[in-house]
This record gives C-alpha cells, structure tokens and sequence, in this order.
C-alpha cells in the first residue's frame, strides 16, 4: 500500500517538475511547483517524518508559492517570448541527464544503513532536539531568527520605490 | 531492509528533481521561473536528506531539513525583493535584459 503510494506520488511530482521547467508560462510553472512540493510532502509523510510533511505544506507551498504568485501577478509576467533554441535545449539536456546520472550513483554508492522499522520521528522529539539548552542545535535554532529577520529587512528596503 | 518505501527510488526520485531543476536555471528565461527551480533544487536535496535519515534511524537529516527549508523562505523572500527592483528599472524580468555586467 505504501510502496504504491510512493510511487504514484513520485511520477506525479517528476510529471509536475518537467510542466515546471518545459511551458513557458510562469504561473503555469507556480502551480505546477505547488503540486511537486504537496506530493514531495506525501512522501516525507510516508518515509517518516510528519513534522516536516506539514511544514512543507505551510512554509512552501502556502507561504513561499503565494509569495511567487503574489509578485508573478504584480508585475504582470507575460509567457516567455523568446524561449532558448532547440541546440541549447539539447545541450542543457544532455548536461542535466549527466548530472542526474552522477548524483543518482553517488547517492547510491554511500553507505545508506541497514534501514529501520517503523522509523518515526514525533514532533516532541524535534522539539526536544531544536529547544533543549542541552541540545546541538539551539543557537543554530536562535540564528536562523536573526537570519529571518535579517531577509526580512533587506527585502523591505530592495523593494523600495526610491531605490540607490 | 524492513521497509515498504524503497529508500534507493527516493534517492533516484532526489536526482531526477535535481537535475530538472538545473534543467530549468539552464533554458528557463524569466527570473522568477529561475528562482522557482532552484527552489526544487532545495526540496531534491530535502528529500535526500529524509530518506537518509530514515535509513540511518537518526533525526538528524530531519533537523538540517528544517534548517534548509527557512533559508530557503528566507532566500525567496531576499530573490523576489530583488526580482521586483530589476523590474522597476528595466520593465522586464528576461535574464537577456540584463548585461550590464557583460564583458
């Protein structure tokens, strides 16, 4: 049941990828990410990690996706006029199936364990790890806040109509 | 392995949407449309994190999936603000438009 799962959602997102890269449509290829990202969080659900299958469909497709969308539509994007030539398209092609090829061996040739059983991670368990003093990741936790708020301020003042 | 989700597919699953996403940096056009491939980038390596970390049994891969994904918001947010100042200055986000730096 699981497997069949997997791997419907799997060709569900590499058919959803391919929309996002092949038609020349920007808001085409916003939602056609949408999709990719909720079934890429069906298959976090499904190798165990809950916490992150939902926050992958808050932050990234609710939060991030609309703010694409939100500036696709302010500035108005027309579908792209000019797309790249059939001999650069080749090219491309070609590269990425190398890559592809390179990353899927070098993933495959790592020691990938012995597998464990009903590996489920609850979010106490996160919770425990980010915001224990005792914990590795507390000030890497407390440092990716002043990062947010960092970008935060530098996308108001990029944004600004009376630019330098 | 006692698992019913093959860990060795999910890793090829993370290659191929890695690769369609350089795909996309390589022909796509627009700006916008780039920033959204390297977003798929991101979640291929996020799903080769929580498939490692499922075969492994650590919580560790899920807590550096956490980190990637708020740099990521934090990145899109940096992208888009910029995305929207190259459009005031020339009307158009096509990577064509922009030279200046072309030697």
């Amino acid at each position: 049941m699981e497997a069949i799962l997997f791997y419907g959602l799997a060709a569900l997102a590499v058919v959803a990828a391919i929309a996002v890269v092949a038609q020349p449509n920007p808001v085409t290829s916003a939602l056609a990410l949408i999709v990719t990202l909720c079934c890429l969080s069906g298959i976090f659900g499904l190798l165990g990690s809950p916490f992150i299958a939902a926050l992958q469909i808050v932050v990234y497709a609710g939060a991030i996706m609309v703010l694409f969308l939100f500036v696709l539509m302010l500035l108005n994007v027309e579908p792209e006029r000019s797309p790249s030539g059939p001999r650069l398209a080749l090219v491309a092609g070609a590269l990425a199936a190398t890559l592809a090829a390179q990353v899927g061996w070098v993933l495959l040739q790592t020691d990938r364990g012995t597998g464990v059983a009903g590996f489920h991670v609850r979010t106490r368990q996160m919770a425990m790890i980010l915001f224990s003093p005792e914990g590795r990741f507390l000030y890497a936790f407390e440092m990716v806040g002043v990062l947010i708020l960092a970008a935060l301020v530098g996308a108001i003042v990029l944004s600004r109509e009376d630019l330098p | 392995m006692s698992d019913s989700v093959p860990i060795d597919h999910a890793l090829l699953l993370s290659a191929a949407l890695f690769a369609l996403g350089t795909l996309g940096v390589f022909l796509r056009r627009h700006l916008i449309t780039i920033v959204m491939s390297i977003e798929l980038m991101l979640n291929a390596a996020n799903l080769a994190f929580i498939a490692f970390s499922r075969s492994h049994g650590t919580i560790d891969g899920q807590i550096l999936v956490f980190f990637v994904m708020t740099v990521a918001a934090a990145e899109a947010a940096v992208g888009l603000a910029i995305i929207i100042a190259l459009d005031r200055i020339k009307r158009s986000i096509d990577v064509d438009a922009f030279d200046w730096m072309k030697w």
